[in-house]
């Protein structure tokens, strides 16, 4: 489903990401690991066009999408949920969930028709299932970290997304809240038949969901494989062990 | 479940009693305050339209005054020089600002925030110098007076009822847009543009669509300032007048729908009772800025409905 070929990405004369390559089939949870700084946001960035490749492909349902802009690549469905919390802080949690339900159905550029008629229900549907129908009418802005997590992949998920990338989606979290975000997205692999790409500094988190994980250090791919293969992978062992090892 | 309308039955019985009201002002006062009421409706139109792409949509346009400008001038211009029917005139007025809006965002909807605003500036003090030196035409620094108005409403009460009608019609359809997907998705991006896109939404394109329903009304507002004073003249694109509007946006609350209406009649009123006393209303201007900014950074509207505990943002979830 998704196939990254030698990316490559520079800032000035840093080096981010010099060659990663990954591969995801459809149905699959997929874990993307690596100490600080090896250039697994910037990958994901570089997926979902929040950045532009210097080189390499990303080829996504059969066709290249690098260097697409993000709203066109959000439109093949591909959605990010994002490290850093990145919501939309002035509107109600429902009206976060229902803009980008909206966006998915390309109704945002209707200028007359009433908006509480739309996306009402499917938005209800996605508040329930992330566990924050409660807090539907609360400004995000003032939500608790954890919630507000939750919130991100809400959105990512209004736009109904076959492959949901996720930037360390239990960053930050209580344990009960790691968890519940733990079944949350293995609801939505399992029930939902989401291709689920994410990654992570919980290990054992990592290694409870991901079906196959891709290791990075310093912007190269070092070893992707299922679980087992990973951990015995000597690479992985000296990367994690041998002087980076701060996961 | 929640409330599946655009205005709950209090607000529909309290814009009822407003509008009434205002229908029946002209038989108890003098001409004056027809006049002056008249003149508070028309710059609260314009600085709901500012508010269209400044609260909703977050995006800094410095030189609005430029759009209510063009909007009159074109329509006063159609009429003196092109020697058209007067409703022509208004009908065109906007259309032309609409167009000049356009074309100014397309150059300048590329960038973000401040530069944008600084862009902004300059292509509007183009604009104004030529409006301000083009002698043969624009009739440059005098301006054009005795501007044909149509019969039906060159009477003050004509006017008055004139700028009654189309405000509040031009109330409604831009309230209807800032409550459409569209409003909504603008809002967003406004929070945040960054994630707008990548949850899909053509940002830029969402953007200049903005600038364009704003120019159009900040022309319409120019048309009825044409009707209520039969003259135009270059300070009304002037970069200051672009300034007092976005103040009466801040006065009254650029995060409520009437908040602007209240801060352009606000203002317009202050105008004509500090100049009684005082020359200076640019001072008066400046004081009122900066105990807003300490005291009201909502507004006058967004701090009493955040009072009554339903600011707009805050309701409206259902």
């Amino acid at each position: 489903m998704l196939k990254v070929q030698n990316l490559r990405k520079s800032f000035g004369p840093f080096l981010a990401v010099s060659d990663a390559n990954l591969t995801v089939a459809q149905g699959e949870i997929v874990a993307v690991i690596g100490p600080n700084g090896a250039g697994k946001t910037t990958l994901f960035k570089l997926i979902t066009g929040q950045l532009k490749p210097d080189q390499g492909q990303v080829v996504f349902k059969g066709q290249d999408i690098a260097g697409l802009s993000p709203h066109r690549v959000c439109r093949r469905g591909l959605s990010l949920s994002y490290q850093v919390v990145s919501v939309f802080p002035r509107m109600s949690v429902f009206e976060n969930v229902r803009v980008a339900v909206l966006a998915r159905r390309r109704q945002v550029l209707r200028l007359f028709t009433p908006a509480v008629r739309l996306a009402g229900k499917e938005t209800w549907e996605i508040l329930s299932n992330v566990g924050l129908a409660d807090k539907a009418d609360v400004i995000s802005g003032t939500l608790s970290h954890g919630d507000s997590k939750v919130l991100e992949m809400a959105i990512a998920l209004g736009n109904r997304p076959e492959l949901l990338i996720m930037d360390e989606p239990t960053a930050g979290m209580s344990p009960e809240e790691t968890r519940a975000t733990m079944g949350l997205i293995q609801r939505l692999s399992g029930d939902m038949g989401i291709t689920i790409l994410f990654c992570e500094h919980d290990m054992e988190l990592v290694f409870n969901l991901a079906q196959r994980i891709m290791v990075m250090r310093q912007g190269e791919t070092i070893a992707q494989g299922t679980c087992d293969e990973v951990r015995c992978d000597e690479n992985v062992q000296q990367a994690y062990l041998g002087g980076h090892g701060d996961a | 479940m929640h409330q599946q309308k655009l205005l709950g039955s209090r607000s529909l019985i309290l814009v009822a009693l407003l509008l009434a009201a205002l229908a029946l002002f002209p038989a108890m006062v003098s001409r004056y305050y027809i006049y002056l009421v008249a003149l508070m409706m028309v710059t609260g139109l314009l600085a709901t339209s500012l508010n269209m792409v400044l609260g909703f949509g977050g995006m800094y346009q410095f030189n609005h005054a430029v759009f209510y400008g063009v909007g009159a001038y074109a329509a006063a211009l159609l009429t003196v020089r092109g020697g058209v029917n007067p409703w022509w005139g208004y009908l065109l007025g906007p259309v032309v600002a609409a167009a000049l809006s356009l074309l100014m965002g397309l150059i300048c909807v590329r960038l973000s925030k401040l530069y944008f605003g600084m862009l902004q500036i300059s292509l509007g003090s183009l604009v104004w110098a030529v409006v301000f030196r083009w002698y043969s035409f624009t009739g440059g620094d005098d301006g054009m007076h005795g501007v044909p108005v149509p019969p039906l409403i060159s009477s003050i009460d004509g006017a008055y009822y004139f700028v009654l009608i189309v405000t509040v019609v031009c109330l409604a359809v831009m309230y209807l847009i800032v409550n459409s997907p569209f409003g909504r998705v603008f809002e967003s991006i406004r929070d945040n543009p960054e994630r707008a896109e990548a949850i899909g939404v053509n940002v830029r394109l969402h953007q200049l669509i903005g600038l364009v329903i704003a120019g159009f009304f900040g022309g319409v507002a120019g048309t009825l300032f044409v009707t209520v004073e039969g003259s135009v003249f270059p300070d009304m694109l002037f970069w200051t007048l672009s300034l007092e509007v976005i103040i009466m946006c801040l006065l009254g609350g650029w995060f409520t729908f009437l908040g602007p209406m209240l801060g352009g009649g606000m203002v317009v009123a202050l105008r004509a009772v500090v100049g009684i006393y005082t020359d200076y209303w640019t001072m008066v201007l400046g004081i009122i800025l900066m105990l807003l900014i300490f005291f009201l950074p909502q507004g006058v509207l967004g701090f009493f409905l955040a009072r009554l505990g339903r600011g707009r943002t805050a309701g409206e979830g259902d």
